[in-house]
């Protein structure tokens, strides 16, 4: 079995944001789209920990923890939206927030 | 040899744990599966040898942002899918034709570089202190002015997200709805913006 090399982890990472995209694209159900967007979140996280590893310098570990907080500032912005939105629309598709679109 | 066949089970897992969190139907399943998904990305971080950012995925993500999004599953209660309905102007083949083809150039980016550089190992790591203790240092002393805008940041989105949730309470609304025709008797009075329309 061959060692684990920094292309291993970007592979992963690029499957990991793909099918985050393909999540955010396909699904109606925007908490869904929500957590999608943190999968792909999760995946620059993951190659921003192996360019760490490989450099053998820490701050690209202190870069994921930025945007670790800018995740969690996002999710509880977008969540507080979508329990205004669906307080006024009753309903959670996406399709149906096209009141700004044209 | 064990690293690697602990990161090919925890690719897998991975993978299949994020298809799972997007095919599944009831969303309360795709938030069990997220958990799942942050845990086995925590594990991968150990890894990295990067201990401490593991142990605040699980914190944080696994913890906070996660239930978080069961509260909200929660509260929403949803009685009928949001797939069932059909929209015509929707195009999920256009969706899927996108993925695939970020998918592909992900993947000729990878395989450029390489061919520049095919065996880039990870140096061996020989940590001189504590992971913690190294991100830390570089966290206080190097990058002290993002932390404190990280801070404010997270001040901002407290205080937007108790805006945006909170329910106008009764008494409240009755109040505001009685300065609002205080303020339409006397003529020129300045408008306040109108409460929130429910």
């Amino acid at each position: 079995m061959t060692p684990i090399t920094p292309y291993h982890y970007l592979v992963l990472a690029a499957a990991l944001f793909t099918i985050g995209v393909i999540g955010v694209m396909v699904r109606r159900n925007i908490i869904v789209v929500l957590m999608s967007i943190e999968l792909m979140l999760n995946a620059v996280n993951l190659n921003l920990a192996a360019f760490s590893r490989q450099l053998d310098h820490v701050v690209g570990q202190v870069f994921a923890l930025f945007i670790i907080t800018v995740a969690a500032a996002e999710a509880a912005v977008g969540l507080g939206i979508i329990l205004a939105f669906y307080r006024n629309k009753d309903t959670l598709n996406i399709d149906d927030m096209s009141l700004l679109k044209w | 040899m064990i690293e690697a066949l602990a990161f090919y089970v925890l690719a897998a897992l991975v993978l299949g744990l994020a298809v799972l969190v997007i095919t599944a139907r009831n969303t309360v399943h795709s938030v069990l599966f997220l958990v799942a998904n942050f845990l086995c990305v925590a594990v991968l971080y150990v890894l990295l040898a990067a201990e401490f950012l593991a142990v605040i995925q699980v914190l944080v993500y696994a913890g906070g942002i996660v239930v978080l999004y069961l509260f909200v599953v929660m509260l929403v209660n949803l009685k009928r899918s949001t797939e069932l309905d059909e929209d015509p102007r929707r195009r999920s083949r256009l969706g899927f034709a996108a993925a695939a083809a970020l998918l592909a150039e992900i993947t000729a980016i990878v395989a450029y570089s390489w061919t520049r550089n095919p065996q880039p190992t990870f140096a061996p790591h020989i940590p001189s202190s504590g992971n913690t203790q190294e991100v830390g240092r570089l966290l206080y002393l190097d990058y002290l002015v993002p932390f404190e805008v990280a801070s404010m940041l997270l001040l901002v989105a407290m205080i937007g997200a108790i805006v945006l949730a909170r329910k106008e309470a009764e008494g409240e609304r009755s109040e505001a709805s009685g300065e609002e025709r205080a303020e339409r008797s006397e003529p020129g009075g300045v408008q306040g913006s109108p409460p929130f329309k429910r």
